[in-house]
């Protein structure tokens, strides 16, 4: 019965956010938080594979203390347990702190045999955690899966690239990514929301993972940001009416021809 | 002085590679350094003229049976060592989800750090590298740096244009290196049939979101696209919910710069917003006058695609062929 790890995110809900008008800059520490996308489908395929072959789901991440919230919820949608691997010096971490701090503590829960990521998350966007951490961890990787089982030892995986599907055998332990395409997210029902609470949460400290300070938070990023500002899309926003959708569509092809953006 | 010195770039796809090159003989020409191409691959060899035409000083290549199919650990180790016996300070990798994925793993090797998906790139007056790519969904641009070398980007297809500079002589070198063995299998491979014109050359996209109901229907799209000599694009659910197709335009999908842009039943959620942002003129088709698409275009239609969209390609065709 396999072991499967979920490594999600409390990201930003980027379709909450609001701008600054008068700086550009976005209103972050504001907008509503939840678990990223991609790593809900992470959970979700482990839920059922769960389902399936019996074993264990196993959250981990690295987030603040508040971070809580989403691990509830991850444990009412059906995981059995969750790490929150937290620190004041965790904060502002960048892919390849985050990567080692992860993989501290996956080293810490001892034996697994799948560990899945979402493909990226939705604020940051970089895609680049789960490959990190199967370099740190010495595993074999499998990114963008699709479709996924599991027979014992070997996993099947449909992976999804720009020219071509492929379908993918490894052995495990192995990491997989997966795309929003691989299924859809359940909404936990009351009572999986009630029975959760009796689940535990465990909190492992920088102390708890003999992580080096020297490689976590912002001395242990090699990623400096310099600045975020929402860019500015000026657009004119011209209103096409008309008595008849005949007159409003000669309009609009009489503007477009002014234009110049058609006929070339 | 540092000992890390030179551009170098690497991608699996050949266009890509040139693009590469484009942009990274910008950056070499600042630093007054050289700029090299990694060509790793099977019977690649032949590619070298070409990348040195199109910029590369230099080209180490790595050309092997096992590197025939795309394994993560063979690529990666390859460059590995490339890497760590010439330290170059700038390494551009082809975005692509392979591209991605050996510049992770090569980013973690090195305990060096890799901006995604860069969509400016360019060098301060320090030297260092400055890179911006797009955040929050969309929402907004990050510039970053690194502080660790080398410093690595990757950028997406089509950002940086191939400069091709004709006559020039390069330097050709087999490098020896040891590929790791892979520790996947690809069992079967299923070619996604490519679309004709590549979405981000048109110069017109007449796109499709949800509110296409069947996918028959994409032909009223296709014919406004016909009469303007550009390409039907659609939004995510389309391919992802419906399999109607197999690429999208936004964040997670290509990003278009066409001249003239038409949103046809799409809602204009952000991530979607985030790929057609370049586009010179940008038209909306929504029956729901709040749709938040209308905030960020040029001319806002409020009614049904069905009627719009036929009604348009009829007074367009009117209005090309008289003029
Ligand atoms: C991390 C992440 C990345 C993503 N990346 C992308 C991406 O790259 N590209 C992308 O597109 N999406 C992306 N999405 C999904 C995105 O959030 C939206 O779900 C998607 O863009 C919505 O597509 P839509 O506008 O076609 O559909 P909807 O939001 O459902 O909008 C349909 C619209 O059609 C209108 N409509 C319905 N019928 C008619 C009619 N007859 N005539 C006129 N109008 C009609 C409706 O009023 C509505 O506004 C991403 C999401 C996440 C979380």
């Amino acid at each position: 019965m396999p072991t499967i790890i979920v490594c999600l995110k409390q990201a930003v809900d980027v379709t909450e956010l609001k701008v600054d008008s008068a700086t550009q800059r976005l209103m972050t520490a504001d907008a509503p938080r939840k678990i990223s996308d991609f790593d809900k489908n992470a959970l979700e395929e482990a839920v059922k594979l769960k389902e399936k072959l019996g074993g264990e789901v196993i959250i981990v991440t690295v987030g603040p203390e508040d971070a809580r919230m989403v691990l509830r919820e991850a444990l009412a949608i059906g995981a059995d347990k969750a790490y929150l691997l937290s620190d004041p010096s965790f904060e502002h971490s960048d892919t390849l702190a985050i990567s080692y701090i992860l993989a501290e503590g996956i080293k810490k829960l001892g034996n697994f045999d799948l560990i899945l990521c979402g493909e990226a998350s939705i604020d940051s966007y970089s895609g680049q955690v789960g490959p990190r951490l199967a370099e740190r961890l010495d595993l074999p990787q499998i990114t963008y899966v699709r479709a996924l089982s599991l027979d014992e030892d070997t996993v099947m995986a449909e992976r999804s690239l720009e020219d071509c599907h492929e379908t993918v055998k490894a052995k495990t332990p192995v990491l997989l990514t997966v795309t929003k395409e691989i299924n859809e997210p359940r909404i936990p029902s009351l009572m999986a929301i009630m029975k959760a609470s009796k689940k535990e949460i465990t909190i492992w400290n920088a102390e708890n993972l003999k992580v080096a300070k020297a490689r976590v938070g912002e001395v242990g990023s090699a990623i400096q940001i310099l600045e975020v500002l929402a860019p500015k899309m000026e657009r004119k926003k011209i209103v096409v009416k008309a008595e008849t959708v005949g007159g409003v569509a000669e309009k609009l092809a009489k503007a477009l021809v002014k234009e110049g953006v058609v006929g070339r | 002085m540092s000992e890390f010195r030179g551009v170098w770039i690497f991608s699996e796809n050949l266009d890509l590679m040139l693009e590469l090159l484009g942009k990274g003989s910008e950056l070499a020409d600042k630093l007054s350094v050289e700029l090299t191409a990694t060509l790793v691959g099977h019977n690649v060899k032949d590619q070298a003229s070409k990348l040195i035409e199109y910029g590369a000083d230099k080209i180490f290549i790595v050309d092997h049976p096992a590197l025939k199919n795309f394994y993560v650990e063979p690529y990666t180790s390859a460059l590995v060592q490339l890497v760590q016996q010439h330290k170059p300070e700038i390494l551009l990798i082809g975005s692509t989800r392979r591209g991605r994925e050996v510049a992770s793993r090569l980013a973690t090797r090195l305990e060096t750090g890799c901006v995604p998906d860069c969509t400016e790139l360019s060098i301060d007056d320090d030297g260092r590298l400055i890179m911006s790519r797009m955040v929050y969904g969309g929402n907004a641009i990050a510039t970053e740096v690194c502080r660790v070398k080398p410093q690595i980007a990757t950028v997406p297809p089509r950002v940086f244009e191939k400069l091709e500079f004709k006559e020039r002589k390069g330097e050709v070198v087999e490098a020896d290196v040891e590929l790791e063995e892979p520790r996947t299998e690809v069992v079967e491979t299923r070619e996604i049939e490519a679309a004709k014109v590549k979405v981000e050359e048109a110069k017109v996209i007449v796109s499709g979101g949800r509110g296409v109901e069947k996918k028959e229907d994409f032909r009223i799209l296709e014919e406004l696209a016909e009469i303007l000599g550009g390409q039907v694009g659609n939004s995510r659910p389309l391919a992802e919910d419906r399999k109607w197709f197999t690429e999208w335009i936004g964040l997670s999908g290509h990003k278009v710069r066409p001249l003239l842009y038409v949103a046809c039943g799409i809602s204009g959620v952000i991530q979607h917003v985030a790929g057609i942002r370049d586009s010179q003129v940008i038209v909306a088709i929504n029956k729901d006058a709040e749709a938040p698409i209308f905030e960020v275009v040029d001319y806002v239609v409020v009614g049904d695609l069905y009627e719009v969209v036929p009604a348009l390609s009829g007074a367009l065709r009117k209005l090309l062929k008289g003029g």
